[in-house]
């Protein structure tokens, strides 16, 4: 029983680890520039295409993929920045969802247009599918993989935001917009650099999601909630938040549809709500 | 909504006259309702082009009448069933198509049904699988195969082989829940044993917690179903990566679970997967290899699979029923021509049962192999004429008759 739980709370939190690598840039550039960018999931889509079609095409191997699908679906997000997000910055909230998710839509038309509307394989290194037995426990080795990648993320971030130079210019910029620019801080640039940096990682996380759970043109929007959840659970602009909230949401998902497979799909809304109505600014919000 | 009533009551009078608008112009609309976007948008994709393909193959023209299509995607909201429903409504009332066809989810078909017989007017199924969907009304008949009928099959042959031990898992709506229960029943009355059963949500994107449930139980095999699209393949890989693969649990599953996609993602942990179904495209005939060839060279090299072969067998029958009919879409008269109507189709001799409506084909059993450099199913036995239990069965209770289900 105990090893049994231990295997599944370690497969939740493989899976929502995943879902914080898909989220964080979200929360990061929703909590800085307030801009709702429904669009995020389509970076992420922009990303696991990027692998798919390096691996498959090209014979690359998956890990030499992972940079590229980063930068890919960072270099794409400037593109749109530059040509359509910039303009609706100081929009209304109604105006900007409605670009962005309009964005949604055009992306899975085009990825269905480019690569069908099928399922995309690709078939991982034998190792990466195996399983690590130890004693009583055993794990997917593709799951360890994710959280480590995860944990180091986590690890990048909040050291980048906490201790270097650009990272104390986004906190400005996050605390106080036209006091940054006083100060001299070009806030353009900086919101430019960090919406990429975001939907690089998105970019990554739809590459991982590819061997867990798959690449379609519906990846767009079948994430969104998730992403949603992540960010308006965990806090805007915290990366702790968003950490601890997927960590919760992976292994609150897995336990409870494992126990109650009927309604288990349920309770973990039932929880968000609760954490919501207890902390309505999320339970790590700065402000 | 009475204004709605009113027009639908009109339509259906004319229909009964033979009068509608399309067939004084010498035309015969046809209505597609199928999934084109969304979780279930490759399903589109895949009976689509089999129409596209049949058109190309015997023209626009059939009793001196030019066919048209007008096409609904019933997926782009998700698949809520009163979205389908709405679009029949639309083809029928607006539109003035005289047949509808399509339909890739059970939801979908079912909220169609009261409209169709409203209106009289004929559909197609060509693929909705859930049995009970041509009872609902006297103007459906159906192409692809309603799914007791190789679930069944597949619960027959592996008590048979001297299985003891199963456990089911299948996708919580209608066709998951239909290929439970005939899957249990063919296993039990063979002398298995169920020894647990779990049914997930329609939207899971990760089946750990399920397989883990699957591994408590120590079963020595596992029944599978999952709507085609998207799971099969996260299904698959969950299971392999819990170090559950035929080699050690004896997996056993509707065709989904192999069509080609989720074979090439789960790669050597398929090996060995047994599954009951009507179709796969390297079924060998020289019909089938023909109507292979075609498909590819219309969708970028993908192969066929069971929602084309049905969707281009559903035109098959679009076809001759209009020949028979001489071209009147009067919906009895079209449904009439197709009771007992049999044909060679790219997956063998079929048959619409003249009672139900529905199709009667022989089921294969395929267990999949490494073929050449990748993996595809091969079909080592089969039964010929199956027919669907569950309808059987009620219309021996007394609960089924022509007109549908008794209250």
């Amino acid at each position: 029983m105990f090893a049994r739980h231990v295997s599944l709370i370690f497969d939740g939190f493989a899976y929502g680890m995943l879902l914080f690598v898909l989220s964080v840039g979200l929360s990061v550039t929703l909590g800085m520039m307030n801009f709702v960018n429904l669009a995020h999931g389509s970076f992420a889509m922009v990303g696991g295409y990027v692998t798919v079609t390096l691996m498959r095409n090209a014979g690359w191997p998956f890990f030499a993929t992972l940079p590229v699908a980063f930068l890919a679906a960072a270099a794409m997000s400037v593109v749109v920045e530059r040509l359509l997000y910039r303009r609706l910055y100081r929009a209304t909230e109604l105006d900007q969802s409605l670009l962005t998710i309009g964005i949604v839509f055009v992306s899975i038309a085009v990825a269905a247009y480019l690569f069908g509307t099928i399922q995309q394989p690709v078939e991982l290194p034998q190792y990466l599918r195996s399983r690590i037995t130890i004693g009583d426990f055993s794990f997917g080795v593709y799951r360890l993989f994710i959280i480590i990648a995860a944990l180091l993320i986590t690890a990048l971030l909040v050291l980048g935001l906490d201790y270097t130079r650009f990272g104390a210019q986004i906190r400005a910029c996050v605390d106080n917009q036209r006091m940054a620019r006083g100060l001299g801080l070009n806030v353009d640039r900086i919101f430019m650099l960090t919406f990429a940096i975001g939907s690089g990682f998105a970019g990554l996380g739809g590459a991982l999601a590819i061997e867990m759970v798959g690449i379609d043109p519906n990846f767009a929007l079948k994430y969104l909630v998730f992403m949603l959840i992540v960010v308006a659970v965990g806090g805007l602009a915290s990366i702790r938040g968003a950490f601890f909230t997927a960590a919760a949401l992976g292994i609150i998902d897995i336990l409870s549809k494992y126990h109650w497979p009927k309604s288990g799909a349920f309770i973990l809304y039932f929880v968000m709500v609760a954490l919501l109505v207890w902390r309505p600014n999320g339970i790590f919000a700065r402000r | 909504m009475q204004r709605t009533l009113i027009k639908l009551g009109g339509i259906a009078a004319a229909t009964l006259l033979g009068l509608t608008a399309a067939q004084a112009q010498g035309t015969i609309k046809i209505g597609l309702v199928m999934s084109y976007t969304g979780q279930f948008g490759d399903l589109g994709t895949m009976m689509d082009t089999a129409v596209k393909l049949y058109v190309k193959k015997y023209g626009d023209t059939v009793a001196g009448k030019k066919i048209e299509f007008i096409r609904k995607d019933s997926g782009a909201a998700g698949s809520a069933p009163d979205v389908a429903k709405r679009l029949v409504q639309e083809l029928i009332v607006r539109d003035n198509v005289d047949i509808i066809a399509g339909f890739s989810l059970t939801p979908d078909a079912l909220a169609s049904a009261d409209v169709l017989t409203e209106s009289k007017k004929p559909a197609v199924i060509m693929n909705a699988a859930t049995a009970i969907i041509t009872a609902r009304s006297p103007y459906f008949v159906r192409t692809s195969i309603p799914l007791p009928a190789a679930m069944g099959a597949l619960g027959t042959w592996a008590a048979k082989t001297g299985i003891k031990k199963s456990y089911t898992m299948v996708t919580d709506y209608g066709p998951g829940i239909d290929s439970e229960q005939a899957f249990q029943a063919a296993f039990k009355e063979g002398g298995g044993e169920i020894v647990g059963s779990v049914r997930f949500p329609v939207v899971s994107p990760d089946f750990s917690a399920f397989v883990q449930r699957l591994k408590d139980s120590k079963s020595e095999s596992v029944f599978i179903f999952v709507p085609g699209g998207e799971q099969p393949a996260s299904l698959g890989k969950a299971l392999a990566e819990h170090g559950l693969s035929p080699k050690t649990t004896k997996v056993l599953a509707s065709g989904e679970l192999t069509n080609e996609a989720p074979l090439k993602s789960m790669g050597p942990a398929a090996e060995g997967i047994i599954s009951a179904w009507h179709y796969d495209w390297r079924h060998k005939s020289a019909m089938n290899d023909e109507f292979t060839k075609g498909f590819r060279e219309m969708l970028n090299g993908r192969n066929p699979d069971q929602f084309s072969v049905s969707a281009w067998d559903g035109m098959h029958a679009i076809y001759e029923a209009l020949r028979k009919t001489n071209g009147n879409t009067n919906g009895d008269a079209f449904i009439n021509a197709l009771k007992g109507h049999k044909w060679e189709s790219p997956r063998g001799q079929i048959l619409i049962d003249p009672e139900t409506r529905d199709i009667v084909q022989t089921v294969y059993l395929r267990r999949v192999e490494k073929i050449g450099n990748e993996y595809g199913n091969n079909e080592f036995d089969k039964l010929d004429n199956v027919k669907d239990p569950v309808k059987a069965k009620l219309k021996a209770e007394g609960k089924l008759t022509d007109n549908g289900l008794t209250k």
